[in-house]
């Protein structure tokens, strides 16, 4: 069985600058992702980041994927594993997983859990009628495949997704109808919501899709208003035309890995729903498990970047890698997460870690 | 209103309007930005440190028009597109308005485009002047255009034909 | 024609041309795509019936996670177009119910 300092599972904006972070200190690292490319949801990011230069800001996320990816393959002591799915971690550090239809194990002195998050689904009658899909997807079918979704797009959720990838089908050249939001206001930037509107997407907040409606596919919505308790005030129905309904509706993290590995977990709607306790070093209640990136609580994805290389740092101190280099880098990625979170933005993220840290 | 809407308010737009004075001294880039989100960008990229350096990363801008020469490079570096440029002094009844631009196919200089305000709304038509699109830029265009001097104010996005259009 | 054909930010580039079957239509798509990216280009959005009330699905997430995309392809059932590149001389089927295991494995 093959030995390595630290496994990386999840080769994302967290997975790959945890590989770079602890490849840097000399460690043998095995970096892998299910995916047949590095780079997780950074590849479909046309947009330029926030943040600061630290995290790249002003660089598009397709860029900075490509920029880690560089610096991960130019580590010689970091290994590549594509195509290849995670499936159990265990207490004598190993880790079994799937590689071209083999079962393989490997074991690694600490591993560092960066499996990202899943889009979250809506209740409305026809929401399993093709032509619902997730923001993810559509992202990857346009801005992977260079495939447009279809050709007028419902789309469900105000949020930081939702307003990004609303400007990234009008890019692809395909119509948005509407942007529906179910609370009174938008969740995401102000500055994105803008950029819909100034192109001609109406932005309805306090509404939400009442039902899909089509027959073998989506061939429209009926949209309605809801109240200040959120229900749907009748006769405010409205059927919009739409042969794609796109939900923006958030994410959850995806923790199958750590129940599996009996990581102690919590429910913490601000960060998405299940993730694991976490110290300040990222590592959970398992010694040999670290977390980094949505899967320890949804966020943007310059965080996950910083949050990932803090999880490379200190598994790597965690192994002896010591000196003043290394505190300093520590030093610096913690005080770079407490600026991307100290502001307005950041009330829910600050509330959802004080549930999660111990 | 801004936070339900996506369109900043007359009261919202006087907080980040150059004054009467500075306007009438030539081109000056307008910060459309409303929000204390994590982005300093315009600051970093700024050659005449006229956006100043931020204290805390989610600090609104803080401008000083008096340093500004309406160059546009923040123009093509804001993430959220939310500045542009005004130059009042063009002509007598013409006003320059520089403005990101990152559709296909992009205009160019002599096409008269669509003018469409910051709701979506046409609003008249505008002459393209120039266009910005070096590598630097990194696909951000900035696309100047002429339009009559009530609409120099009004003019956020422009229609400019083709496929990739709103 | 749901291809995009010029983009602002992105330059595509794809494989080479190869052509597949789909319940028995020959199609054409690119090396390299997912399966379900050639059939929505292909203009084909439904991929299988739900096993117990037969309603149309297509895929929901594109990461190979959700299992909305489930089809039989090369004779072996439940496989995620959605993850699953394309290659030359693909058989791929609708899939009815939940799918047989292979005789052979």
């Amino acid at each position: 069985m093959r030995m390595f300092d630290v496994c990386i599972i999840g080769g994302g904006p967290a997975g790959l600058k945890a590989a770079i972070a602890a490849g840097s200190q000399g460690l043998s690292v095995v970096l892998m992702d299910d995916a047949d490319h590095l780079g997780g949801q950074l590849v479909k990011q046309t947009h330029m980041f926030f943040g600061s230069e630290q995290q790249r800001a002003g660089a598009r996320g397709v860029n900075i994927a490509k920029e880690l990816v560089e610096q991960v393959t130019s580590l010689v002591n970091v290994e590549v594993v594509l195509c290849t799915t995670a499936l159990g971690l265990y207490d004598d550090l190993v880790l079994t997983y799937e590689t071209e239809g083999s079962y393989r194990k490997l074991s690694a002195k600490k591993f560092i859990v960066a499996t990202g998050a899943s889009e979250r689904m809506l209740t409305f009658p026809g929401n399993d009628l093709p032509g619902v899909y997730g923001a993810g997807a559509v992202q990857t079918l346009m801005n992977v495949y260079g495939v447009k979704p279809g050709n007028r797009v419902l789309m469900v959720g105000a949020g930081n997704i939702g307003l990004i990838v609303s400007y990234q089908l009008l890019q692809a050249g395909v119509e948005v109808i509407a942007i529906v939001e179910g609370g009174p206001s938008i969740g995401g930037y102000l500055v994105h919501a803008s950029k819909v509107r100034r192109a001609g997407v109406p932005i309805l907040t306090s509404h939400t899709i009442k039902e899909a409606v089509g027959v073998n596919c989506v061939e429209g919505a009926i949209v309605c208003e809801l109240d200040s308790q959120w229900q749907p005030k009748s006769g405010t129905e409205q059927r919009i035309d739409a042969d794609v309904i796109c939900l923006a509706v958030g994410l959850s993290p995806l923790t199958d890995i750590l129940w599996q590995a009996e990581c102690e977990m919590v429910f913490v709607p601000e960060l998405g729903g299940n993730v694991a306790y976490r110290d300040s070093t990222m590592c959970t209640s398992k010694p040999h498990i670290y977390v980094a990136g949505d899967v320890a609580g949804v966020e943007e994805a310059s965080s996950a970047m910083v949050e990932g290389e803090l999880a490379g740092l200190c598994a790597a101190k965690s192994l002896g890698v010591s000196g003043a280099h290394l505190t300093l880098q520590i030093t610096s990625a913690r005080s770079q997460l407490e600026e991307l979170r100290s502001g307005p933005v950041g009330d829910k993220i600050r509330a959802g870690l004080l549930q999660a840290h111990r | 209103m801004l936070k339900k809407t996506g369109v900043a308010t007359p009261e919202e737009l006087a907080n980040v309007l150059p004054s009467e004075g500075r306007l009438n001294r030539g081109a000056v880039a307008v910060l459309e930005c409303f929000q204390n989100i994590p982005c300093n960008p315009c600051a970093t990229s700024c050659p005449r440190h006229a956006i100043q350096e931020f204290v805390d990363i989610n600090d609104i801008p803080s401008f000083d028009g008096d340093l500004c020469n309406g160059c546009a490079i923040c123009v093509a570096n804001c993430p959220g597109l939310a500045i542009f440029v005004i130059d009042e002094t063009y002509s007598p009844d013409e006003t320059l308005v520089k403005l990101p631009y990152e559709f296909t196919p992009l205009p160019a200089s002599g096409d008269v485009v669509v003018a469409v305000s910051r709701a979506g709304d046409e609003i008249g038509h505008a002459r393209v002047v120039r266009v910005q699109n070096p590598p630097v830029f990194d696909r951000t265009a900035v696309v100047h255009v002429a339009v009559p001097k009530a609409l120099g104010h009004e003019i956020r996005f422009i229609k400019a034909g083709g496929p990739s259009r709103a | 024609m749901l291809r995009i054909s010029e983009h602002p930010i992105l330059t595509f580039k794809h494989g080479q041309q190869v052509a597949f079957r789909y319940d028995g239509q020959e199609l054409v798509g690119y090396e390299g795509e997912t399966i379900a990216a050639a059939l929505h280009a292909a203009g084909v959005k439904v991929l299988r019936k739900s096993t117990v009330l037969h309603r149309p699905r297509g895929f929901f997430c594109a990461i190979g996670t959700c299992s909305s995309c489930l089809m039989k392809v090369n004779g072996e059932p439940n496989v995620r177009v959605c993850v699953e590149k394309l290659k030359a001389g693909m058989v791929i089927e609708t899939q009815q119910g939940k799918g047989d295991l292979r005789e052979d494995v």
